[in-house]
């Protein structure tokens, strides 16, 4: 029942709530360069718009596979919300992105090309962080089940502090921020920064809003988890994180593809990596 | 209700003209005028955007570049040429290469005025294209 629940909850109100922090994102953005910004609720109108746009459709799959790509990334949120296995939210999380990508390859565009070909390559840079976040957690809660760690008592963050980092790390990989925003972007003013999502238009092009919003609701989640025992404060914490992400959106320049797998690999292993091994070792 | 009013997507293109307009057009994203406020976005991408805003006018090489951009958008979608060049051609229609205005290529819903358009103007003109979008989603 109570799984249920959680798995209702997330359906329901994950956009609401990921709709809304897109918004507050945009102001926020354009306060910090000195512009007044969109109301809170842009984020809803431009998706309803985008519904009621004529949907151009380029192959006969693409619609379907950006379907299954919302449906798998709800399917991994509700396993973390039901509290089951954290490693098949992880896996589950996988399948969706596969869909994005096969979605832009179908598509025969060189933009989306070249989208599809860089989000493989920050699925690429994410991974090893996300698994090894849940190595970590199996070590220090003593098991992958996500109802286990949430009922921990004290907060994980001090058992793996180098974890958390890494995964701060990745998440803006994994939320689309500059400077990792190398598949697609929300500030694209030419096509190949828009990448995977250039040939989308219309409603197929909502169903990848909506899926982001999903998306953002779930990484933050994660960062919730390491705070599981102190609700509020974790909800406060991962807040917080995204308003950093905000601040790191608008300071830094969107980098290469090198760099985004150079450095993603290098902070896992150091920090995740480190902190994984005195946690064997402490075990 | 049309909920493209609240959130219209721009996609900028520019003719044949003296950077004048192009540059007006831009300074509505600045702090000064800041058209997100309205939800506008310089979206860069025809398939996404729902306005074409078009400076300058329509020469022998620009003309099947425009005609792609407008059928790359998807309906409902709206035409506003900024600028005396977009409308007729202004002192530049007598050279060898210019054919005239916008909507000798393709058909323009509303026309800006100016040499330059004023930021003001351009916004009004993005006003005025808000009602218009919201007839074209009722048919
Ligand atoms: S209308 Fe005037 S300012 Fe605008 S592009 Fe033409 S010549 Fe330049």
């Amino acid at each position: 029942m109570k799984a249920l629940l959680g798995i209702f909850g997330f359906v329901i109100f994950a956009p609401l709530a990921g709709g809304i922090l897109c918004g507050l994102d945009r102001i926020v953005t354009a306060r910090m360069q000195g512009r007044y910004g969109p109301p809170v609720l842009q984020s809803f109108y431009d998706v309803l718009k985008l519904f009621q746009k004529q949907n151009l459709v380029v192959n006969r799959f693409h619609g379907y596979f950006l379907f299954c790509f919302l449906i798998f990334l709800i399917i991994s949120g509700s396993i973390l919300y039901a509290g089951d296995d954290f490693l098949m939210v992880v896996f589950a999380l996988t399948v969706a992105d596969m869909f994005l990508v096969m979605a832009a390859y179908s598509t025969n565009s060189p933009y989306s090309f070249i989208g599809a070909q860089r989000e493989l390559l920050q699925m690429l840079a994410v991974e090893p962080m996300l698994l090894i976040t849940g190595i970590g957690f199996y070590l220090a809660a003593g098991s992958f089940d996500i109802g286990h760690i949430v009922s921990v008592g004290k907060p994980l963050i001090f058992k793996m502090p180098g974890i958390f980092f890494g995964l701060v790390y990745v998440l803006t990989i994994k939320i689309r921020k500059s400077p990792f925003d190398l598949s697609t972007s929300h500030h694209a003013h030419q096509e190949i920064v828009k990448g995977l999502t250039t040939e989308f238009a219309g409603p197929t092009l909502a169903l990848v809003e909506i899926a982001h919003w999903y998306e953002t609701i779930l990484m933050l989640s994660f960062v919730f988890l390491f705070f599981a025992s102190q609700p509020v404060v974790g909800i406060l914490l991962a807040i917080l994180i995204y308003f950093i992400e905000i601040i790191i959106d608008n300071t830094n320049a969107r980098v290469k593809w090198q760099f985004t797998l150079k450095s993603s690999w290098i902070v896992t292993l150091l920090f995740g990596g480190i902190n994984l091994f005195i946690l064997y070792i402490l075990k | 209700m049309s909920f493209l009013k609240k959130s219209p997507w721009i996609i900028h293109y520019d003719g044949s003209s003296c950077n004048g307009c192009d540059i007006e057009v831009l300074a509505c994203l600045t702090p000064m005028y800041d058209v997100e406020r309205f939800g506008i976005i310089n979206i860069g991408n025809p398939k996404h955007a729902d306005v074409l805003i078009i400076t300058g006018a329509v020469n022998s090489q620009n003309a099947s570049v425009i005609k792609t951009i407008y059928h790359q958008m998807g309906d409902p979608k709206v035409v506003l040429a900024v600028g005396i060049c977009a409308a007729s051609g202004n002192f530049f229609r007598d050279c060898y290469n210019i054919k005239g205005g916008v909507d000798t290529v393709i058909p323009v819903d509303i026309y800006v005025p100016g040499c330059a358009a004023r930021p003001e103007a351009i916004i009004d003109g993005v006003v005025a294209v808000l009602k218009l979008l919201e007839e074209k989603t009722k048919k």
